[in-house]
């Protein structure tokens, strides 16, 4: 069941391809070469003169030397804010600190003093929510003002706003989820929670400091004089406040002391699938980028990409010979088995109820979910609807939304309509979502948007008994197409956090290895399928 | 053939009589002090006897504990290895009383040779040259002082009955030859209960050259001479064989002159005459003089062996077996030429310290013999010998033998304990040497050149660095990952009172950036093997605990800088004053409350056989004497401490 590639990888078409998506792909570094470097040389350069080390530098040595770390919101908050935000001020993701995962949540106090921005909000909660459904110890490398003062209303009330953080602590706390804090800055009003919240806190000598409001408030409130150190230092806390637990020389001893941390938690990953000796895929991955069209619309063959992404490039289809726009099958991941749940075409009903089906069976065997979606949506028409293609997309969806086992998902082409719900979009609680640089994700496509709202106002026009050229048909289509095509970019996208990164896609299958790697920390409960309109 | 022999001996030397022995299909017994328990020694053997306390006294010098073990083991024989009871009568004579077999001379043999003055007698009588010099009774000073002056300075004072060194003093002047006297017969006196000496002629560009003789108790053989002119404080440190710029004409005569030498004590077993050379115009075969005979195996006997082809240890096993001599003169020739170099745990940058510790990594190059008596993982203890291992090299040439043996130098990776081989491998690079222009005073003139501490260069510093972090092994395939922009590692390291800040920056499963401050070096691993900046670096590691050392032409060692153990130290400060190395506190010399100066010596310790004062480093108040007089310390150990200051 090897696959067998069809690519020409000297054919022009396949050069072409390769060359559309490494453009992509540049726009992609760019933003997240930005979003790396935090709040700019003068503010690194203030960081670092104060002793501390930056924050990359600091997630780096908190974890396993040369460990891969599988970063979200790689590139959140990009373009909003003005530029203010790089990264949502905020670093997370998944790394191992003595083999185990965790998800390190790190503010970056370049980016406006790591106070939090919605965006910063919402990617420390996504972090956490990742944390919890795959049973990730957590681990706060704390260095923040708290919340954005201009943008309180957007970042304190609401229900996933900032007090969802410390609801999340002690709700993962309560599941045996460790939260361990480290304290290498700032950690005022709210942001004091963290540490507070946590399992077990570190806290940097001099540098650290914890509390509900800082000397400036505390004069203007009381009147009392007193130093930041006095007032909530690594002293004080470690000594006399038991809000800190150990005290740390610098930077790198606190980091130190967070790995000896959690090399006590006494945990092991449960039992679930059963592996077998990975393999590399038989296909060059790098190929991706010249077997996948740059055109969306331009049809191709999904095993081509499955080629360069699982083990040995071995893939053992599940009903080749029906619903052949959805293509099912098992294969393995770095040994791990996986049943991949790939588009080639459009949805038809036969291709939903396969789909459906094959999520059944790993469902029952407890075999994670893969979903490469590149969906334009549902087939459309009366034949269609009439043979109740709702009906059977609703088992899709209905299997998709219920399924126990975890089910990642990788936005290869584009994101369209209800093919979105039935291919695990980021409504169906994928483990993880990520995208390509050359996807789009939108209700639908800007070229039908536009022509929907077209014929209602043709339609109208005409009914008044006007009349609309082509050309201002065009020039009122227009904007709904331009529209649609910025805010169905990837970036656009990812920016607003609605998938956990764009990667590049050579990549595709290290990241699906880690993604499935950082879900097996959680064990796969027994499925309970909603009801199927039969 | 004896079918059981018992070793009284350990380490390298027992290891290498017991290969030919068994191979020989004889049983071997060993026997063994507390500290050789887990010896590889006794691992080897086929029976092994305890006999006592790791001092020598309480075990390898204790003959009756040996014969006993000899007899409780089923042993026909005896073999003593050298050193211990190697040349010791009166042990001999016990081991025959007892029924057994020396494999080594008669006790009348080794007396005629352990005494010098009596032995240069005996040797002038049987036609063998010997050096101009007074070895009469009268030990009167003003006597020996006119003695020295008919011979003509610069003198030699020699401890009748030294060796190694001992109770011997070199004098320049006559004004000088008083305290000289004095003290080496202080020195003798202390380590052989004889303060007897002799005065020599000492002899201007000097070689040590000796010949190797076997003889069966009637009739002797040679086999050829070995070059052992490279020594330091008396002790070899690299011999070779043949002598270089050798002629025949001087072979002859200096063979001639050994087998002359055993034959006239009737020699029986491997021993060795003992000749120095004066070459200060080359090699004259007027100009070698008889300077001592020693009746056992020596340590450098490989050489030979390469050369000749003869196993000694065989020809050891087979007289004393009963058998004549295995071959005759002309059965023997020479074929290519061998160098033997000796491993020690030394700190040759500190003036040879002994060092201990345990060997965490042991790995030696293919193609070298080498003879050892430890393993990786053994300690070398305080108290033996800390030698390491001997390597010996077989070539066509003087030239590719010598280049062998500093290749073969440089891929002797040696972890857990400083070693003298990079001052080995140096030294074979040494141009003189190199040349054969040798003479024993060579390494002293060079020392400096031959001791600098072996400093790593950044590439061997980026491996350092890798290893540190447990990376020189690559990434693991997930290694090096990262969505957009490549993770950096810290890591701090010390390395010879230097602290290197690295920061390693995961590029892929094989490549890493490593930014040590002033350089980037861009490392990658290409089918096993390390690439920095396109060179090929075959450095290898080793990783033990918080240590690492990286062998690439030297070994390097790099502590690695535990962040955890930050807020820790500083507890001892600089008031403690530390042993230096393991010895034995010989004297403590203060007492608590006592106002030293800086430079005062505080305490004595004796360890290799040599006193080392440890002196005040400030001027202070003993606050604490924390160790007894006649305690064993290990390195590090705290002995005094002063007052805190100010």
């Amino acid at each position: 069941m090897k696959l067998k590639s069809g690519a020409l990888p000297s054919s022009e078409d396949f050069q072409k391809n390769r060359a559309a998506h490494l453009e992509a792909l540049e726009l992609v570094r760019v933003a997240a070469d930005a979003a790396r470097a935090g709040g700019g040389e003068k503010a690194r350069d203030r960081h670092v003169a104060r002793g501390k080390l930056l924050p990359r530098r600091r997630v780096a040595n908190l974890l396993d030397p040369g460990s891969p770390f599988l970063e979200i919101g790689a590139t959140a908050a990009h373009d909003m804010y003005g530029g203010a935000a790089p990264c949502a001020g905020l670093i997370a993701g998944i790394g191992r600190v003595h083999g185990q995962e965790v998800m390190v949540v790190c503010n970056d106090a370049t980016v406006k003093g790591g106070t939090y921005y919605p965006m910063t909000v919402k990617k420390h909660l996504r972090a956490q929510e990742i944390a919890e459904q795959n049973h990730l110890p957590c681990i706060y490398l704390v260095d923040s003002g708290g919340a954005n003062l201009p943008n309180q209303d957007e970042v304190f009330p609401d229900r996933d706003h900032f007090g969802r953080i410390f609801y999340n602590q002690a709700n993962m706390s309560a599941k045996g989820i460790p939260q361990i804090a480290v304290v290498m800055g700032s950690c005022t009003a709210g942001g004091a929670y963290v540490p507070a919240m946590s399992d077990v806190t570190i806290i940097v000598r001099e540098q650290g400091t914890i509390f509900l409001a800082g000397p400036p408030l505390v004069r203007a409130a009381t009147g009392e004089v007193v130093s930041a150190e006095d007032l909530g230092g690594g002293d004080v806390h470690t000594r006399l406040s038991g809000v800190a637990d150990y005290l740390a020389e610098d930077d790198a001893h606190a980091l130190a002391l967070a790995r000896r941390a959690v090399a006590s938690l006494n945990r092991a990953k449960p039992r679930t699938v059963q592996f077998q000796s990975p393999e590399d895929p038989a296909y060059d991955p790098e190929e991706i980028l010249g077997v996948v069209p740059a055109d969306l619309r331009t049809p191709y063959d999904i095993r081509e990409v499955i080629a360069r992404v699982v083990d040995g490039s071995r893939f053992d289809e599940f009903k080749p010979r029906f619903g052949e726009t959805l293509v099912t099958g098992f294969a393995h991941l770095n040994g791990c088995p996986v049943g991949i749940v790939a588009n080639n075409g459009v949805l038809f009903s036969e291709s939903a109820i396969k789909g459906a089906h094959f999520i059944e069976l790993c469902s029952q065997r407890r075999i994670p979910l893969v979903f490469l979606q590149n969906i334009t949506g549902f087939m459309v028409g009366r034949k269609y609807e009439n043979e109740g293609i709702a009906r059977h997309g609703a088992k899709m969806v209905t299997a998709v939304a219920t399924t126990a086992v975890p089910k990642i998902t990788m936005l290869v082409g584009g994101s369209f309509g209800a093919g979105n719900y039935g291919m695990a979009g980021r409504a169906y609680s994928p483990r993880f979502l990520w995208t390509w640089p050359n996807s789009r994700i939108s209700v639908m496509g800007g070229e039908q948007a536009a022509g929907v709202l077209a014929t209602v106002k043709r339609d109208a026009i005409e009914r008044q008994g006007g009349t609309w050229s082509a050309e201002e048909e065009a020039e009122f289509k227009r904007p709904t197409i331009e529209q649609f095509e910025h805010q169905s970019h990837p970036l656009y996208a990812s920016a607003r956090l609605w998938d956990d990164g764009i990667i590049d896609p050579r990549k595709t299958r290290e990241v699906l290895w880690l993604s499935l790697s950082a879900s097996l920390n959680a064990p796969i409960p027994e499925t309970r399928f909603g009801v199927f309109r039969m | 053939m004896f079918d059981t022999i018992l070793i009284a001996n350990r380490g390298e030397i027992a290891c290498r009589v017991m290969q030919t022995a068994q191979r020989l299909g004889i049983r071997c017994v060993a026997v063994f002090s507390d500290a050789d328990a887990g010896a590889k020694h006794v691992q080897m053997a086929d029976a092994a006897v305890h006999i006592g306390g790791p001092a020598p006294a309480d075990s390898y010098l204790r003959a009756d504990s040996i014969i006993r073990a000899a007899r409780d083991t089923g042993a026909q024989a005896i073999h003593p290895g050298y050193g211990f009871l190697s040349e010791n009568p009166e042990f001999v004579e016990a081991v025959e009383a007892a029924g057994l077999t020396f494999i080594g001379p008669s006790a009348e043999a080794i007396r005629a040779m352990g005494l010098k003055d009596a032995a240069k007698h005996l040797m002038e009588r049987a036609g063998v040259p010997v050096v101009p010099g007074y070895h009469g009774d009268n030990q009167d000073p003003e006597h020996l002082s006119g003695a020295a002056d008919a011979i003509g300075y610069p003198v030699l004072i020699k401890a009748v009955a030294g060796g190694g060194g001992k109770g011997m003093r070199l004098v320049q002047r006559p004004e000088d030859f008083a305290a000289a006297l004095e003290s080496a017969r202080g020195e003798a006196r202390t380590a052989f209960g004889n303060d007897t000496v002799l005065i020599e002629k000492f002899v201007s560009k000097p070689r040590h050259i000796e010949v190797q003789v076997f003889g069966d108790g009637a009739r002797a053989v040679h086999l050829f001479e070995r070059d052992c002119s490279l020594q330091r404080r008396h002790q070899k440190v690299i011999e070779e064989a043949p002598a270089p710029g050798m002629t025949g004409e001087m072979r002859a005569a200096m063979g001639q002159a050994a087998v002359r030498a055993a034959e006239a004590i009737g020699y029986r077993g491997a021993g060795t005459v003992e000749f120095i050379v004066d070459a200060s115009e080359g090699l004259r075969p007027d100009r070698f003089w008889f300077m001592e005979m020693n009746t056992r195996l020596q340590v450098e006997h490989p050489v030979t062996e390469a050369i000749t082809g003869v196993d000694l240890v065989e020809w050891q096993l087979r007289v004393a077996a009963g058998e004549s001599l295995p071959a005759r003169q002309e059965d023997l020739s020479i074929t290519g030429h061998a160098f033997e170099a000796r491993i020690y745990a030394e700190d040759a940058a500190k003036g040879f310290l002994p060092a201990t510790g345990t060997l965490t990594h042991l790995a030696f190059p293919e193609g070298a013999r080498i003879d050892s008596g430890v393993r990786a993982g053994d300690r070398i203890s305080p108290w033996y010998d800390p030698m390491i291992a001997k390597l010996t090299v077989h070539g066509p040439t003087r030239d590719t033998a010598l280049r062998q043996l500093e290749r073969a130098l440089r891929w002797t990776d040696i972890g857990g304990t400083v070693t003298n081989v990079s001052f080995l491998a140096r030294l074979a690079a040494q141009p003189d040497f190199v040349r054969g222009d040798v003479d024993t005073g060579l390494i002293d003139r060079e020392l400096e050149d031959l001791t600098p501490v072996p400093v790593a260069c950044s590439r061997a510093r980026t491996v350092a660095a890798l290893a540190a972090l447990g990376l020189h092994g690559g990434a693991g395939h997930e290694g090096g990952f990262s969505l957009w922009g490549a993770l950096g590692w810290d890591v701090t390291l010390e390395h010879e009172d230097e602290r290197i800040e690295a920061r390693v920056v995961a590029l892929g499963p094989d490549c890493f950036e490593v930014d040590l401050g002033r350089i980037v070096h861009r490392i990658e691993r290409r089918d096993g093997i390390w690439w920095v900046d396109g060179t090929k670096v075959q450095a290898r590691v080793a990783r033990h605990g918080n240590e690492v050392t990286v062998f690439w032409g030297n070994g390097y060692r790099f502590a690695v800088v535990d962040p955890l153990e930050r807020d820790v130290g500083g507890a001892a400060g600089g008031n403690v004053v530390v042993a230096p190395m393991p010895g034995l506190v010989k004297a403590i010399l203060v007492a608590p409350g006592q106002a030293v100066h800086e430079g005062d010596r505080l305490a004595v310790l004796e360890a290799m056989k040599m006193e080392h004062s440890l002196l005040a480093a400030r001027d202070g108040v003993v606050a604490e004497v924390l160790v007894p007089e006649g305690a064993q310390v290990e390195a590090g150990a705290a002995l005094v401490r002063l007052e805190d200051d100010g």
